[in-house]
């Protein structure tokens, strides 16, 4: 599947079709995070059933501690 | 006003009047590492009237690679960052008022330190402290700028109370065992860069010029070379226990603070007693020495070390103690030496 995450074009594995895998994906799920799917923020109880369609641009801020 | 402010105030949004403004304000700092010593320059640049800037730390070797106030004569003495930022930002310009604290920020400690305070500028390393400043700031209705970095990646955020969403709405958990700067490094572009942003706000806040402010929430990768700018406004919680219609600032409760803390990954662990007062450190010097100890010390904290382990005593009698795992290891220490 072909999307934008943080403005970079990618290509994702077939199995990862949903917010929560793309957070696995990327080795954030147990991070504290921000999505923004196509210009909306998805609310957190939301990652796991919000599937990914091909051209979505999706934007995940993750919070960090230092400084 | 003097050539010194001329450039900024060719710069239309700031102009005269800005810069006037900029004059009258006083910011408080909390935190003076990397994203503290960079925010702290650039206001004391600009010409801020006051600025306070608190720390509980000194200045060390590893600091100097990315801590822009910071000389090696400091990390060699041991200096408090406080103290050591102080001295500089009074060598750049000597028009600010810059009122250095040695302090470990509690509750108390905030209540104090906000008096009088128009902006306060997150440099802290840790998420403990930022929710009390986001309670304390929605208590006092002052404005507050999170910025955050570790590696190359870092973000930021204004927070205005009664406009925007605070940090407890944006986050609904305190994050445990994130990497630090101690464990997964950080590199200077990428502290300038959230330290840009934080005192590009700042100076809008400052200069009352409120309707330029960004609002949106930032985050970047230097290195990977990602920006990001996203609208989190959907995210204010009317129900939010920091910021909604009922508030109960659950941060600034006392009994929720601890008196022992792990500082940002680095094998230290702080003591706090539970009623910071003055040490006597020449008489614990004495006594330490006469034990026959190697005692290093300044005006502001002595330090020595036993096995492996280095313990620094400051004047309001916090303890850090530097090489140890755990906390226990560390109390063992403490009330070995110093009761």
């Amino acid at each position: 599947m072909n999307v934008f995450i943080n403005g970079d074009a990618m290509v994702l594995p077939e199995t990862i079709n949903s917010v929560s895998l793309l957070l696995e994906h990327f080795h954030l799920e147990q991070k504290v995070v921000i999505v923004e799917l196509n210009q909306h923020i998805l609310d957190k109880s939301m990652h796991a059933e919000t599937i990914l369609t091909d051209g979505d641009r999706i934007e995940i801020v993750h919070f960090v501690g230092g400084g | 006003m003097s050539e010194r402010y001329s450039r900024q105030m060719l710069f239309p949004p700031i102009g005269k009047e800005g810069q006037k403004k900029l004059r009258e304000k006083h910011a408080l700092i909390i935190g003076a590492g990397a994203l503290g010593a960079a925010n702290a320059e650039t206001l004391t640049r600009a010409g801020v009237g006051k600025l306070t800037i608190a720390d509980r730390d000194y200045v060390e070797w590893s600091n100097l690679q990315r801590q822009q106030l910071y000389c090696e004569e400091d990390a060699v003495r041991k200096v408090p960052k406080a103290i050591a930022a102080a001295k500089r930002l009074k060598a750049i310009n000597s028009e600010v008022q810059i009122f250095p604290r040695i302090m470990d920020v509690g509750v108390q400690e905030m209540e104090e330190l906000i008096e009088d305070v128009d902006l306060i500028i997150d440099s802290t390393d840790n998420f403990d402290i930022r929710f009390l400043i986001n309670d304390i700031s929605q208590k006092h209705r002052i404005p507050w700028i999170y910025g955050g970095c570790v590696g190359s990646y870092g973000l930021s955020y204004t927070i205005l109370p009664g406009v925007t969403p605070c940090l407890n709405c944006l986050m609904d958990k305190l994050p445990l065992g994130g990497a630090t700067c101690d464990t997964a490094g950080v590199i200077q572009p990428a502290i300038q860069m959230v330290a840009a942003h934080q005192s590009a706000e700042a100076l809008k806040i400052l200069a009352e010029n409120l309707e330029s402010l960004r609002a949106t929430l930032i985050s970047f990768d230097v290195w990977k070379n990602q920006f990001s700018s996203v609208n989190v406004s959907s995210l204010r919680n009317p129900q939010c226990l920091s910021c909604g219609t009922k508030p109960i600032y659950p941060f600034l409760d006392y009994r929720i603070q601890t008196k022992t803390s792990l500082l940002c990954g680095r094998d230290t662990v702080q003591i706090r007693p539970s009623a910071l007062q003055d040490m006597d450190v020449a008489y614990l010097e004495k006594s330490l020495v006469s034990q026959g100890i190697n005692v290093e010390s300044n005006p502001y904290l002595l330090s020595f070390s036993i096995n492996d382990a280095r313990v620094v005593v400051f004047k309001d009698g916090r303890v850090l103690v530097h090489g140890v795992r755990d906390i226990l290891q560390a109390k063992n220490l403490y009330h070995r030496f110093l009761g």
